[in-house]
This record gives C-alpha cells, structure tokens and sequence, in this order.
C-alpha cells in the first residue's frame, strides 16, 4: 500500500506559456524565490531550479501551455508540471541523453540537445512522467528535503 | 583574477556590472549549448559563451553563475540586458574568440570549473 503523502505546508500554482521565450523561467525564478523566502537549503534549491527550469523550457520550446503545481510537505517538496501539448510517443527513448526533437530554432537558442529531461532525472530523487500524444505530458518531480 | 582584470585581459565592454568589478573570479566554463550549462556549470563559476538571448541569463541565475562573457563580439540582446539588470548578474563583450578568451583567462591562473566529464556524463 502506498504511504498517504502529507498535507502540505505550502501549495502554490503557476502558468506557464508555450512558445513565450522572453518570460521562459519566470516561473522557476518565483519558485526559486519563494524556496529562499521559506529558507529551504542550498542544495535543495539548486536543485528545484534546474529541474524546474529544464521542465519549464520544455513546455516553452514544445507544448502550449501548462500549470506547474508546487507543493512542499514537512519531507518533501514537489513540483507537478502538467502541459497541453504534442506529448512524448516514447518516453524510455526521450530519457536517453542526446535524443531529441527540436527545431533548428530551438538549437540556435542553446537548447534542444536532448539532455533537459535526463538533467530533471539527475537533479530530483523521484520522476513520474506520463504522457498522452497529442494532449500533453505531466512531470512530477519529488525531492525529499529530510535526507 | 577580478572582474576588473578581465575586463582588461579580454578587453572586454562591462554591459552590466560597472559596481562589481572587484568582485573575484575563480574558474570558469565555456559552451554554446544551454543544456550544457544546465548539466555541468557550477554554482558561482563565470559562463562564456555566445548565446545572447534572455535564456542565458536565466540560466545564469538560476545556477547563480558569477557573470557571463561573451565572445566573438556577440552582444547581450536588451532583454537579456534588462534581466542581468535585475538580477545583478555582470556581463562582459569581448571580440576575442571562445578560444582565445578561454587561453587568455586560463593563462592568468582561471581554470575549469571542472576538468572533464566521464563516460557517465558525470563531472569530476
């Protein structure tokens, strides 16, 4: 049986637009903030803000838009980024290092090197990916805080 | 080396961070490819690099990199102006290219902030 997660201390929801390179890692930098306000660790800040950032470039460069979902419980914090968009046809493939599917466009701007989704891997301690073609694809990202 | 000295070795323009110059730099890491950055750079080490838009300075702050040069005499779209701004990240032109600048500033006692990666991709 799976353990009940906590109520969490702290919940807070974010928008994040498709396509809208100028505002990309907005989100991440609230969330950075608001990681720094409540004095989470070093470490674990580090962290979030590269798996957030990566996902939130994900959904600029590939998917419409999306809700991230942060909420933090007393051994864990969680960010749920939940997109609509083209989605991932295969997920195991899309983890490897290297693989990708963006655009010229996207490489010019120092991205789309196929290593975004194994750097959000690398940087949590859980990763849930799921995702539907043509509808879109959710990442829940965990780190646990109490180690 | 200090900001300062840069900016002198490389002959670089100060775009952002006239007030930091005496500000420490310690080693460095040089890529064109973001997700590198994102991947390998280290908390409080200097980027160079020729990617100009407003991505690299999120990145920037988001790693807490110490300041961005960039090469080739490539310039800092505004908007990425305007963000290192806020976030009080220095920025730096230089005409040298990646190559030279990493020399010149290796040469003056700058090093990697790491040295390799293994087959992993993991850093050491």
């Amino acid at each position: 049986m799976q353990e009940k997660p906590a109520e969490p201390l702290l919940e807070q929801e974010f928008a994040v637009q498709g396509g809208d390179f100028i505002h990309a890692g907005e989100v991440s930098s609230r969330i950075k903030a608001i990681l720094k306000d409540i004095g989470m660790s070093h470490d674990i800040i580090r962290r979030v803000a590269i798996a957030t950032y990566e996902a939130e470039m994900n959904v600029v460069c590939y998917a419409r838009q999306a809700a991230f979902h942060l909420a933090i419980t007393p051994d864990r914090l969680m960010v749920i980024a939940d997109d609509e968009g083209q989605g991932i046809p295969d997920i195991e493939l899309a983890m490897q290092e290297g693989y990708s599917t963006s655009s010229r466009e996207i490489k010019e701007m120092g991205f789309g090197a196929g290593l975004g989704l194994p750097n959000i891997k690398k940087n949590t301690d859980e990763l849930r990916i799921s995702s539907v073609v043509g509808k879109g694809t959710r990442l829940e990202m965990v780190i646990f805080t109490r180690k | 080396m200090t900001f300062r000295e840069l900016a002198d070795i490389l002959g670089a323009e100060v775009v952002v961070g006239q007030d930091c110059v005496d500000v420490t730099v310690r080693d460095a890491f040089a890529s064109d490819l973001l997700s590198d950055v994102l991947a390998f750079a280290r908390e409080g080490t200097l980027l160079i690099t020729g990617i100009t838009n407003p991505q690299v300075v999120r990145t920037a702050e988001m790693l807490e990199l110490l300041g961005i040069v960039f090469v080739r005499g490539k310039r800092p779209d505004e908007e990425a102006v305007k963000l290192a701004r806020a976030k009080k990240i220095p920025l730096f032109c230089t005409r040298y290219i990646m190559f030279e600048t990493c020399g010149r500033l290796f040469k003056h006692g700058l090093s990697g902030c790491i040295e390799r990666v293994d087959d992993a991709g993991k850093t050491s």
